[in-house]
Protein backbone atom coordinates (compact mmCIF):
# COMPACT_ATOMS: atom_id res chain seq x y z
CA UNK A 1 0.00 0.00 0.00
CA UNK A 2 1.64 3.42 -1.38
CA UNK A 3 1.73 6.36 1.41
CA UNK A 4 0.30 8.23 -0.57
CA UNK A 5 -3.02 5.94 -1.01
CA UNK A 6 -5.90 8.81 -0.30
CA UNK A 7 -9.66 6.87 -1.54
CA UNK A 8 -12.33 9.37 -3.22
CA UNK A 9 -14.95 8.05 -1.49
CA UNK A 10 -13.86 9.07 1.92
CA UNK A 11 -13.24 12.19 4.01
CA UNK A 12 -10.25 13.53 5.97
CA UNK A 13 -8.73 15.45 8.63
CA UNK A 14 -5.35 17.62 8.52
CA UNK A 15 -4.15 15.02 11.29
CA UNK A 16 -4.08 12.05 9.38
CA UNK A 17 -7.76 10.67 10.23
CA UNK A 18 -10.05 9.37 7.84
CA UNK A 19 -13.90 9.08 8.06
CA UNK A 20 -16.69 7.37 6.17
CA UNK A 21 -20.04 8.77 6.79
CA UNK A 22 -23.11 6.49 6.45
CA UNK A 23 -26.41 7.72 7.31
CA UNK A 24 -25.95 8.95 10.42
CA UNK A 25 -22.93 6.45 11.70
CA UNK A 26 -19.42 7.56 11.16
CA UNK A 27 -15.91 5.01 10.95
CA UNK A 28 -12.47 6.76 11.70
CA UNK A 29 -9.31 5.60 11.39
CA UNK A 30 -6.02 6.85 10.25
CA UNK A 31 -4.89 7.37 6.75
CA UNK A 32 -2.25 5.30 4.94
CA UNK A 33 0.34 8.42 4.90
CA UNK A 34 -0.06 8.32 8.90
CA UNK A 35 0.24 4.23 9.05
CA UNK A 36 3.45 4.61 6.87
CA UNK A 37 5.11 7.58 9.23
CA UNK A 38 4.30 5.08 12.21
CA UNK A 39 5.63 1.93 11.32
CA UNK A 40 4.78 -1.06 12.36
CA UNK A 41 1.64 -0.11 15.03
CA UNK A 42 1.73 -2.44 17.80
CA UNK A 43 -0.79 -1.23 20.24
CA UNK A 44 -3.98 0.83 19.60
CA UNK A 45 -6.22 2.55 22.60
CA UNK A 46 -9.77 3.05 21.76
CA UNK A 47 -12.58 4.87 23.52
CA UNK A 48 -15.28 2.87 25.18
CA UNK A 49 -18.38 2.55 23.32
CA UNK A 50 -21.34 4.98 24.77
CA UNK A 51 -18.84 7.49 24.98
CA UNK A 52 -19.56 10.67 24.15
CA UNK A 53 -17.15 12.70 21.98
CA UNK A 54 -16.26 16.10 20.74
CA UNK A 55 -14.35 17.03 17.73
CA UNK A 56 -10.87 17.59 19.21
CA UNK A 57 -11.06 15.37 21.86
CA UNK A 58 -7.92 12.59 22.09
CA UNK A 59 -10.02 9.43 22.42
CA UNK A 60 -7.33 7.14 21.82
CA UNK A 61 -3.71 6.55 20.81
CA UNK A 62 -1.61 4.68 18.25
CA UNK A 63 1.76 3.40 19.11
CA UNK A 64 4.08 2.23 16.95
CA UNK A 65 7.90 0.70 17.54
CA UNK A 66 9.32 4.11 16.66
CA UNK A 67 6.21 6.33 18.42
CA UNK A 68 3.09 7.02 20.16
CA UNK A 69 0.19 9.14 18.38
CA UNK A 70 -2.84 10.62 19.34
CA UNK A 71 -6.07 10.06 18.22
CA UNK A 72 -8.57 13.01 17.68
CA UNK A 73 -12.39 13.19 17.37
CA UNK A 74 -12.83 14.08 14.15
CA UNK A 75 -16.33 14.27 14.35
CA UNK A 76 -18.67 14.51 17.65
CA UNK A 77 -21.48 11.85 18.38
CA UNK A 78 -21.56 9.12 20.54
CA UNK A 79 -19.17 6.05 20.37
CA UNK A 80 -21.22 2.86 19.21
CA UNK A 81 -18.73 0.86 18.34
CA UNK A 82 -14.86 -0.13 18.36
CA UNK A 83 -12.98 -2.61 16.17
CA UNK A 84 -12.32 -5.33 18.70
CA UNK A 85 -9.85 -6.98 16.74
CA UNK A 86 -7.40 -4.42 17.02
CA UNK A 87 -6.88 -5.61 20.52
CA UNK A 88 -5.17 -8.56 19.39
CA UNK A 89 -3.87 -7.68 16.13
CA UNK A 90 -3.04 -3.66 16.88
CA UNK A 91 -0.38 -4.27 13.22
CA UNK A 92 -3.70 -3.96 11.07
CA UNK A 93 -4.25 -0.31 12.17
CA UNK A 94 -1.02 0.15 9.90
CA UNK A 95 -1.49 -2.46 7.62
CA UNK A 96 -4.88 -2.13 6.28
CA UNK A 97 -6.01 1.46 7.73
CA UNK A 98 -8.68 1.85 5.06
CA UNK A 99 -10.43 -1.74 5.78
CA UNK A 100 -9.77 -4.14 8.58
CA UNK A 101 -8.14 -1.72 10.67
CA UNK A 102 -10.51 1.03 11.04
CA UNK A 103 -10.87 2.10 14.56
CA UNK A 104 -14.26 3.07 16.29
CA UNK A 105 -17.86 4.08 14.92
CA UNK A 106 -19.50 7.03 15.87
CA UNK A 107 -23.34 8.19 15.67
CA UNK A 108 -23.49 11.80 14.33
CA UNK A 109 -24.26 14.26 16.70
CA UNK A 110 -23.16 17.52 14.09
CA UNK A 111 -22.25 18.02 11.02
CA UNK A 112 -19.06 16.94 8.97
CA UNK A 113 -18.74 19.56 6.44
CA UNK A 114 -15.39 20.94 8.04
CA UNK A 115 -13.94 17.25 7.27
CA UNK A 116 -11.16 17.61 3.79
CA UNK A 117 -12.09 16.13 0.69
CA UNK A 118 -9.46 13.59 -0.91
CA UNK A 119 -8.22 16.10 -3.23
CA UNK A 120 -8.04 18.63 -0.52
CA UNK A 121 -6.22 16.06 1.74
CA UNK A 122 -3.88 14.75 -0.94
CA UNK A 123 -2.75 18.51 -1.79
CA UNK A 124 -2.52 18.58 2.46
CA UNK A 125 0.35 15.57 2.37
CA UNK A 126 1.94 16.37 -1.02
CA UNK A 127 2.94 20.03 1.38
CA UNK A 128 3.96 17.97 4.44
CA UNK B 1 -2.47 11.58 14.53
CA UNK B 2 0.82 13.95 13.94
CA UNK B 3 3.32 11.88 12.12
CA UNK B 4 6.73 13.71 12.63
CA UNK B 5 7.89 13.95 8.59
CA UNK B 6 10.81 15.77 8.59
CA UNK B 7 13.72 15.14 6.17
CA UNK B 8 12.60 17.65 3.87
CA UNK B 9 14.36 19.98 5.66
CA UNK B 10 16.44 22.04 2.79
CA UNK B 11 19.98 21.75 5.64
CA UNK B 12 19.96 18.62 6.36
CA UNK B 13 23.29 16.84 4.89
CA UNK B 14 23.32 13.57 2.82
CA UNK B 15 25.34 10.50 2.56
CA UNK B 16 26.90 9.90 -0.63
CA UNK B 17 24.28 6.80 -0.31
CA UNK B 18 21.51 9.25 -0.47
CA UNK B 19 19.57 8.40 -3.73
CA UNK B 20 20.38 5.08 -3.17
CA UNK B 21 17.49 4.90 -0.06
CA UNK B 22 15.03 7.19 -2.50
CA UNK B 23 15.36 4.63 -4.96
CA UNK B 24 14.79 1.95 -2.66
CA UNK B 25 11.73 3.45 -1.34
CA UNK B 26 12.96 4.64 2.26
CA UNK B 27 11.20 6.28 4.31
CA UNK B 28 13.83 9.59 5.07
CA UNK B 29 13.67 11.45 8.42
CA UNK B 30 15.68 14.08 9.68
CA UNK B 31 18.61 12.90 12.32
CA UNK B 32 21.18 14.70 13.99
CA UNK B 33 21.42 17.21 11.34
CA UNK B 34 21.68 13.90 8.58
CA UNK B 35 18.63 12.93 6.16
CA UNK B 36 18.41 9.00 6.91
CA UNK B 37 16.49 5.89 6.33
CA UNK B 38 14.61 5.45 9.08
CA UNK B 39 12.83 2.14 7.46
CA UNK B 40 12.78 1.22 4.07
CA UNK B 41 9.40 -1.40 4.52
CA UNK B 42 9.08 -2.83 7.66
CA UNK B 43 10.81 -1.69 10.79
CA UNK B 44 10.04 -4.84 12.53
CA UNK B 45 11.03 -7.04 9.51
CA UNK B 46 14.49 -5.19 9.15
CA UNK B 47 15.11 -6.27 12.50
CA UNK B 48 14.18 -9.86 12.16
CA UNK B 49 16.29 -9.89 9.08
CA UNK B 50 19.37 -8.55 11.15
CA UNK B 51 18.62 -11.30 13.58
CA UNK B 52 18.08 -14.25 11.43
CA UNK B 53 19.57 -13.29 8.15
CA UNK B 54 21.29 -10.17 7.26
CA UNK B 55 20.78 -6.31 7.16
CA UNK B 56 22.22 -3.81 5.33
CA UNK B 57 23.18 -0.24 7.14
CA UNK B 58 24.04 3.46 6.00
CA UNK B 59 25.76 4.49 8.90
CA UNK B 60 27.87 7.18 6.70
CA UNK B 61 26.69 10.08 8.90
CA UNK B 62 28.93 9.01 11.63
CA UNK B 63 31.76 11.00 12.07
CA UNK B 64 35.46 9.23 11.23
CA UNK B 65 38.06 11.22 12.77
CA UNK B 66 41.66 10.39 11.79
CA UNK B 67 44.61 11.29 14.42
CA UNK B 68 47.62 10.29 12.53
CA UNK B 69 51.58 11.85 13.91
CA UNK B 70 54.30 10.13 15.63
CA UNK B 71 52.98 11.22 19.06
CA UNK B 72 49.23 10.10 18.24
CA UNK B 73 49.16 7.59 21.00
CA UNK B 74 50.12 9.36 23.92
CA UNK B 75 47.61 12.42 22.87
CA UNK B 76 44.73 10.23 22.62
CA UNK B 77 45.92 8.53 26.22
CA UNK B 78 45.45 11.93 27.61
CA UNK B 79 42.36 12.88 25.71
CA UNK B 80 39.91 9.99 25.81
CA UNK B 81 39.05 7.88 28.74
CA UNK B 82 40.63 4.47 27.13
CA UNK B 83 44.43 3.38 27.12
CA UNK B 84 44.73 3.73 23.45
CA UNK B 85 48.81 3.31 23.46
CA UNK B 86 48.25 -0.40 24.27
CA UNK B 87 46.37 -1.06 21.07
CA UNK B 88 47.36 -3.87 19.16
CA UNK B 89 47.96 -2.68 15.60
CA UNK B 90 44.31 -3.37 13.82
CA UNK B 91 42.97 -3.76 16.65
CA UNK B 92 39.91 -1.64 18.20
CA UNK B 93 38.54 -0.76 21.18
CA UNK B 94 35.20 1.15 22.67
CA UNK B 95 35.88 4.27 24.57
CA UNK B 96 34.98 7.93 25.53
CA UNK B 97 35.79 11.40 25.72
CA UNK B 98 34.94 13.36 28.65
CA UNK B 99 34.56 16.67 30.70
CA UNK B 100 36.88 17.86 33.04
CA UNK B 101 33.58 17.17 35.19
CA UNK B 102 34.10 13.13 34.12
CA UNK B 103 30.85 13.88 31.90
CA UNK B 104 30.56 11.90 28.73
CA UNK B 105 31.28 14.13 25.63
CA UNK B 106 30.54 11.03 23.05
CA UNK B 107 30.96 7.32 23.43
CA UNK B 108 33.77 6.30 20.47
CA UNK B 109 35.40 3.36 18.64
CA UNK B 110 39.28 3.69 18.47
CA UNK B 111 41.44 1.87 15.83
CA UNK B 112 44.87 1.72 15.58
CA UNK B 113 44.91 1.19 11.86
CA UNK B 114 48.63 1.86 11.38
CA UNK B 115 48.89 -0.48 8.57
CA UNK B 116 51.32 -3.01 9.72
CA UNK B 117 53.93 -3.24 7.16
CA UNK B 118 56.32 -3.71 10.60
CA UNK B 119 53.66 -5.84 12.21
CA UNK B 120 54.29 -8.21 9.64
CA UNK B 121 58.00 -8.10 9.82
CA UNK B 122 59.50 -11.27 11.81
CA UNK B 123 60.82 -10.35 15.47
CA UNK B 124 64.29 -11.03 15.03
CA UNK B 125 64.46 -7.40 12.87
CA UNK B 126 63.44 -5.85 16.38
CA UNK B 127 65.90 -7.63 18.44
CA UNK B 128 68.67 -6.91 15.80
CA UNK B 129 67.95 -3.06 15.91
CA UNK B 130 68.03 -3.17 19.78
CA UNK B 131 71.39 -5.19 19.68
CA UNK B 132 72.72 -2.45 17.79
CA UNK B 133 71.73 -0.13 19.58
CA UNK B 134 68.81 1.72 17.68
CA UNK B 135 65.52 3.29 19.28
CA UNK B 136 62.47 1.35 20.02
CA UNK B 137 60.36 0.47 16.74
CA UNK B 138 58.35 3.79 15.90
CA UNK B 139 54.76 3.49 17.92
CA UNK B 140 51.55 3.41 15.64
CA UNK B 141 50.99 6.70 14.59
CA UNK B 142 47.48 6.51 13.29
CA UNK B 143 43.91 5.92 14.76
CA UNK B 144 40.38 5.98 13.31
CA UNK B 145 38.45 7.93 15.60
CA UNK B 146 34.33 7.35 15.12
CA UNK B 147 32.25 9.23 16.86
CA UNK B 148 28.03 9.97 16.59
CA UNK B 149 26.69 11.89 14.16
CA UNK B 150 25.56 14.46 16.70
CA UNK B 151 28.94 14.83 18.40
CA UNK B 152 31.16 15.22 15.11
CA UNK B 153 31.93 19.09 16.18
CA UNK B 154 31.91 18.64 19.69
CA UNK B 155 34.36 15.95 19.29
CA UNK B 156 36.58 17.56 16.76
CA UNK B 157 36.48 20.72 19.39
CA UNK B 158 37.46 19.06 22.55
CA UNK B 159 40.26 17.21 20.43
CA UNK B 160 41.62 20.18 18.63
CA UNK B 161 41.24 21.87 22.37
CA UNK B 162 43.03 19.30 23.96
CA UNK B 163 45.81 19.13 20.92
CA UNK B 164 46.45 22.44 21.72
CA UNK B 165 46.34 23.01 25.14
CA UNK B 166 48.70 20.03 25.86
CA UNK B 167 51.36 21.11 23.35
CA UNK B 168 51.20 24.64 25.23
CA UNK B 169 51.72 22.91 28.89
CA UNK B 170 54.60 20.44 28.18
CA UNK B 171 57.32 22.51 27.92
CA UNK B 172 59.84 19.93 27.24
CA UNK B 173 57.88 19.22 23.72
CA UNK B 174 56.75 22.55 22.64
CA UNK B 175 56.05 20.81 18.86
CA UNK B 176 53.90 18.62 20.26
CA UNK B 177 50.93 20.20 17.17
CA UNK B 178 53.26 19.39 14.55
CA UNK B 179 53.30 15.83 16.00
CA UNK B 180 49.93 15.23 15.63
CA UNK B 181 47.29 16.25 13.03
CA UNK B 182 43.53 15.36 13.82
CA UNK B 183 41.37 15.31 10.20
CA UNK B 184 37.44 15.08 10.11
CA UNK B 185 37.82 12.11 6.73
CA UNK B 186 33.57 12.43 5.74
CA UNK B 187 34.23 8.88 4.40
CA UNK B 188 31.41 6.62 3.85
CA UNK B 189 30.56 3.99 6.38
CA UNK B 190 28.44 1.11 6.12
CA UNK B 191 27.43 -1.82 8.25
CA UNK B 192 26.89 -5.53 7.23
CA UNK B 193 24.82 -7.00 10.22
CA UNK B 194 23.80 -10.55 10.93
CA UNK B 195 24.40 -14.54 10.88
CA UNK B 196 24.96 -14.37 7.64
CA UNK B 197 27.26 -11.42 7.59
CA UNK B 198 29.88 -12.96 7.05
CA UNK B 199 28.85 -14.84 3.82
CA UNK B 200 28.37 -12.25 2.06
CA UNK B 201 31.39 -11.10 2.30
CA UNK B 202 32.95 -14.25 1.13
CA UNK B 203 30.72 -13.96 -1.64
CA UNK B 204 31.82 -10.70 -2.71
CA UNK B 205 35.17 -12.13 -2.39
CA UNK B 206 34.32 -14.88 -4.13
CA UNK B 207 33.36 -12.36 -7.04
CA UNK B 208 36.38 -10.54 -6.80
CA UNK B 209 35.46 -7.60 -5.85
CA UNK B 210 36.59 -7.80 -2.25
CA UNK B 211 40.24 -8.30 -1.65
CA UNK B 212 40.67 -8.94 2.58
CA UNK B 213 44.37 -7.99 3.70
CA UNK B 214 46.12 -7.64 0.18
CA UNK B 215 48.95 -6.62 2.50
CA UNK B 216 49.58 -9.84 3.88
CA UNK B 217 49.01 -8.65 7.41
CA UNK B 218 49.08 -11.19 10.23
CA UNK B 219 47.11 -11.19 13.64
CA UNK B 220 49.44 -10.80 17.35
CA UNK B 221 49.59 -14.43 16.98
CA UNK B 222 51.57 -14.54 13.76
CA UNK B 223 49.10 -15.76 11.40
CA UNK B 224 48.13 -14.25 8.21
CA UNK B 225 44.53 -12.44 8.89
CA UNK B 226 41.29 -13.81 6.87
CA UNK B 227 37.73 -12.91 6.55
CA UNK B 228 37.19 -16.19 8.60
CA UNK B 229 39.62 -15.30 11.36
CA UNK B 230 39.19 -11.61 12.03
CA UNK B 231 37.92 -11.25 15.37
CA UNK B 232 35.69 -9.19 17.01
CA UNK B 233 37.16 -5.65 17.84
CA UNK B 234 39.78 -6.43 14.95
CA UNK B 235 40.10 -4.28 11.85
CA UNK B 236 41.96 -5.30 8.52
CA UNK B 237 42.71 -3.27 5.39
CA UNK B 238 40.60 -4.39 2.10
CA UNK B 239 40.21 -3.12 -0.91
CA UNK B 240 36.49 -2.60 -3.02
CA UNK B 241 37.52 -3.14 -7.22
CA UNK B 242 40.98 -1.59 -5.90
CA UNK B 243 39.57 1.18 -3.51
CA UNK B 244 41.28 0.83 -0.33
CA UNK B 245 38.41 -0.29 2.45
CA UNK B 246 39.03 -0.53 6.09
CA UNK B 247 36.78 -3.61 7.52
CA UNK B 248 36.35 -4.18 10.95
CA UNK B 249 34.83 -6.53 13.12
CA UNK B 250 32.07 -4.00 15.14
CA UNK B 251 28.53 -3.71 15.47
CA UNK B 252 25.48 -2.26 16.79
CA UNK B 253 23.17 -4.64 16.52
CA UNK B 254 24.13 -7.23 18.59
CA UNK B 255 24.93 -10.21 16.02
CA UNK B 256 28.06 -11.14 14.35
CA UNK B 257 28.75 -8.20 11.33
CA UNK B 258 31.13 -6.09 9.98
CA UNK B 259 31.40 -2.25 9.04
CA UNK B 260 33.39 -1.15 6.10
CA UNK B 261 34.78 2.38 5.56
CA UNK B 262 35.35 3.60 2.05
CA UNK B 263 35.65 6.77 -0.17
CA UNK B 264 32.25 8.37 -0.86
CA UNK B 265 32.36 7.61 -4.39
CA UNK B 266 32.56 4.46 -4.56
CA UNK B 267 30.30 4.00 -1.47
CA UNK B 268 27.62 3.51 -4.23
CA UNK B 269 28.90 0.48 -6.13
CA UNK B 270 29.64 -1.17 -2.51
CA UNK B 271 26.07 -0.48 -1.68
CA UNK B 272 24.71 -1.97 -4.83
CA UNK B 273 27.21 -5.31 -5.03
CA UNK B 274 26.50 -6.16 -1.34
CA UNK B 275 22.67 -6.16 -1.79
CA UNK B 276 22.90 -7.80 -5.01
CA UNK B 277 25.54 -10.82 -3.48
CA UNK B 278 23.63 -10.98 -0.39
CA UNK B 279 20.26 -11.57 -1.81
CA UNK B 280 20.99 -15.22 -1.94
CA UNK B 281 21.47 -14.45 2.15
CA UNK B 282 18.19 -12.72 2.93
CA UNK B 283 19.70 -9.50 3.03
CA UNK B 284 17.68 -6.15 3.60
CA UNK B 285 18.48 -2.51 3.30
CA UNK B 286 17.62 -1.57 7.18
CA UNK B 287 17.22 1.75 8.48
CA UNK B 288 17.56 3.54 11.65
CA UNK B 289 14.33 2.10 13.62
CA UNK B 290 15.38 -1.48 13.29
CA UNK B 291 19.00 -0.17 14.04
CA UNK B 292 17.29 1.26 17.36
CA UNK B 293 15.56 -1.23 18.23
CA UNK B 294 19.15 -4.33 17.58
CA UNK B 295 20.98 -1.55 19.57
CA UNK B 296 18.63 -1.76 22.71
CA UNK B 297 18.09 -5.10 23.13
CA UNK B 298 21.96 -5.68 23.22
CA UNK B 299 22.03 -3.68 25.60
CA UNK B 300 24.00 -0.94 24.14
CA UNK B 301 23.74 2.37 25.42
CA UNK B 302 23.02 5.29 23.26
CA UNK B 303 24.47 9.16 23.29
CA UNK B 304 21.60 11.64 24.29
CA UNK B 305 19.82 9.08 25.96
CA UNK B 306 21.89 6.45 28.11
CA UNK B 307 24.91 8.58 27.53
CA UNK B 308 24.84 12.42 28.23
CA UNK B 309 27.33 14.91 29.26
CA UNK B 310 25.58 14.80 32.90
CA UNK B 311 26.40 10.94 33.26
CA UNK B 312 29.68 9.95 34.39
CA UNK B 313 30.31 6.47 32.95
CA UNK B 314 30.49 4.54 36.18
CA UNK B 315 26.58 5.76 36.08
CA UNK B 316 26.22 3.73 32.73
CA UNK B 317 27.88 0.79 33.99
CA UNK B 318 30.69 1.69 31.87
CA UNK B 319 33.24 2.47 34.89
CA UNK B 320 35.47 -0.22 32.67
CA UNK B 321 36.27 1.52 29.84
CA UNK B 322 37.90 4.27 32.15
CA UNK B 323 41.69 3.74 32.59
CA UNK B 324 41.85 5.13 35.80
CA UNK B 325 45.29 4.03 36.50
CA UNK B 326 46.50 6.19 33.50
CA UNK B 327 48.68 9.58 34.79
CA UNK B 328 46.59 11.72 33.54
CA UNK B 329 43.61 11.79 30.89
CA UNK B 330 40.84 14.75 30.88
CA UNK B 331 37.99 13.78 33.21
CA UNK B 332 40.38 11.62 35.84
CA UNK B 333 39.35 14.17 38.52
CA UNK B 334 36.12 14.03 38.27
CA UNK B 335 35.83 10.54 37.37
CA UNK B 336 37.87 9.92 40.77
CA UNK B 337 35.51 12.27 42.82
CA UNK B 338 32.79 9.69 41.59
CA UNK B 339 28.63 10.59 41.40
CA UNK B 340 27.20 11.35 44.50
CA UNK B 341 26.26 8.25 46.23
CA UNK B 342 22.36 8.44 45.50
CA UNK B 343 23.04 8.81 41.84
CA UNK B 344 20.97 7.28 39.78
CA UNK B 345 22.39 4.17 37.46
CA UNK B 346 21.42 2.75 34.51
CA UNK B 347 19.28 -0.42 34.57
CA UNK B 348 17.64 -3.06 32.39
CA UNK B 349 13.88 -2.73 32.62
CA UNK B 350 11.41 -5.84 31.31
CA UNK B 351 7.40 -5.02 31.01
CA UNK B 352 4.18 -7.10 30.45
CA UNK B 353 1.98 -6.55 27.59
CA UNK B 354 2.74 -4.29 24.39
CA UNK B 355 2.93 -0.88 25.38
CA UNK B 356 6.66 0.37 25.83
CA UNK B 357 7.83 2.14 28.60
CA UNK B 358 9.60 5.23 26.63
CA UNK B 359 12.28 7.88 27.05
CA UNK B 360 11.35 10.38 29.62
CA UNK B 361 8.63 8.72 30.71
CA UNK B 362 8.99 8.14 34.78
CA UNK B 363 10.07 5.27 36.76
CA UNK B 364 7.71 4.88 40.15
CA UNK B 365 8.17 2.43 43.10
CA UNK B 366 5.27 0.07 44.78
CA UNK B 367 3.96 3.74 46.17
CA UNK B 368 3.99 5.39 43.26
CA UNK B 369 7.06 7.55 44.61
CA UNK B 370 9.04 8.69 41.26
CA UNK B 371 12.22 6.84 41.59
CA UNK B 372 13.94 7.44 37.96
CA UNK B 373 13.27 7.75 34.53
CA UNK B 374 13.87 5.80 30.95
CA UNK B 375 16.06 6.43 28.45
CA UNK B 376 15.16 4.50 25.72
CA UNK B 377 12.18 2.01 25.74
CA UNK B 378 10.83 -0.52 22.95
CA UNK B 379 8.46 -3.03 22.38
CA UNK B 380 11.14 -5.85 22.11
CA UNK B 381 10.59 -7.61 18.16
CA UNK B 382 12.69 -10.55 19.23
CA UNK B 383 11.49 -11.08 22.78
CA UNK B 384 7.82 -9.69 22.61
CA UNK B 385 7.26 -8.13 25.38
CA UNK B 386 9.01 -4.32 26.23
CA UNK B 387 12.19 -3.65 27.44
CA UNK B 388 13.56 -0.38 28.11
CA UNK B 389 16.94 1.37 29.85
CA UNK B 390 16.40 3.43 32.68
CA UNK B 391 18.29 5.64 35.51
CA UNK B 392 16.83 4.51 38.99
CA UNK B 393 18.13 5.03 42.12
CA UNK B 394 21.13 2.88 43.29
CA UNK B 395 19.41 1.34 46.23
CA UNK B 396 16.47 0.16 43.54
CA UNK B 397 18.30 -1.27 40.51
CA UNK B 398 19.06 -5.13 41.88
CA UNK B 399 17.55 -7.29 39.50
CA UNK B 400 14.26 -8.75 40.59
CA UNK B 401 13.31 -5.72 41.92
CA UNK B 402 9.74 -4.74 40.79
CA UNK B 403 8.94 -1.27 39.90
CA UNK B 404 6.76 0.94 37.88
CA UNK B 405 6.75 2.78 34.62
CA UNK B 406 4.17 5.60 33.94
CA UNK B 407 2.62 5.28 30.76
CA UNK B 408 1.21 8.01 29.72
CA UNK B 409 -1.38 8.04 33.03
CA UNK B 410 -0.78 4.33 33.54
CA UNK B 411 1.88 2.99 36.11
CA UNK B 412 2.69 -0.47 34.30
CA UNK B 413 4.59 -2.85 36.22
CA UNK B 414 8.30 -3.02 35.13
CA UNK B 415 11.11 -5.80 36.60
CA UNK B 416 14.75 -4.71 36.49
CA UNK B 417 16.98 -7.36 34.43
CA UNK B 418 20.10 -8.03 33.66
CA UNK B 419 21.75 -6.29 30.82
CA UNK B 420 21.40 -6.98 27.56
CA UNK B 421 18.33 -8.19 27.35
CA UNK B 422 19.19 -10.20 24.36
CA UNK B 423 22.66 -12.16 23.61
CA UNK B 424 23.25 -13.70 20.55
CA UNK B 425 24.28 -17.70 20.56
CA UNK B 426 27.62 -18.19 19.60
CA UNK B 427 26.93 -21.31 17.70
CA UNK B 428 25.38 -20.15 14.77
Amino acid sequence: MAANDVPENLTYTAEHEWVAVDDDVATVGITAYAADALGDVVYVALPAVGDTVTIGDVVGEVESHKSVSEIFAPIAGEVVAVNDRLEAEAELAGSAPYEDGWLFRVRLDGGTEHLLDAAAYAAHIADA
Amino acid sequence: MSPDQSADQPDLHRTPLHDAHVALGATMVGFAGWSMPVKYTSDVAEHTAVRTAVGLFDISHMAQITVTGPDAAAFLDHALAGRISTLAPLQSRYTMILADSGGIIDDLIVTNTHLPADAGTPPSDAATDQAAGAAEPAPPTEFLVVANAANREPVLAALQERLLARSGADESAPGDTGAVTITDTHRALVAVQGPHAVAVLHDLAAAGDLVVNPGHAVAPDGTEITLDTLRYYRTVPATFRDAPVTLSRTGYTGEDGFELSIAPLQAGDLWEALLAVGQAHGIVPAGLAARDTLRLEAGMPLYGHELTLDTLPVQAGLGRVVATAKDDFVGKAGVEAGPAADAPVLVGLALPGRRAGRADYRVLDGEGTDVGVVTSGVLSPTLGHPIAMAYVRPDLSAPGTVLAVDVRGTAIPATVVELPFYRRSKES
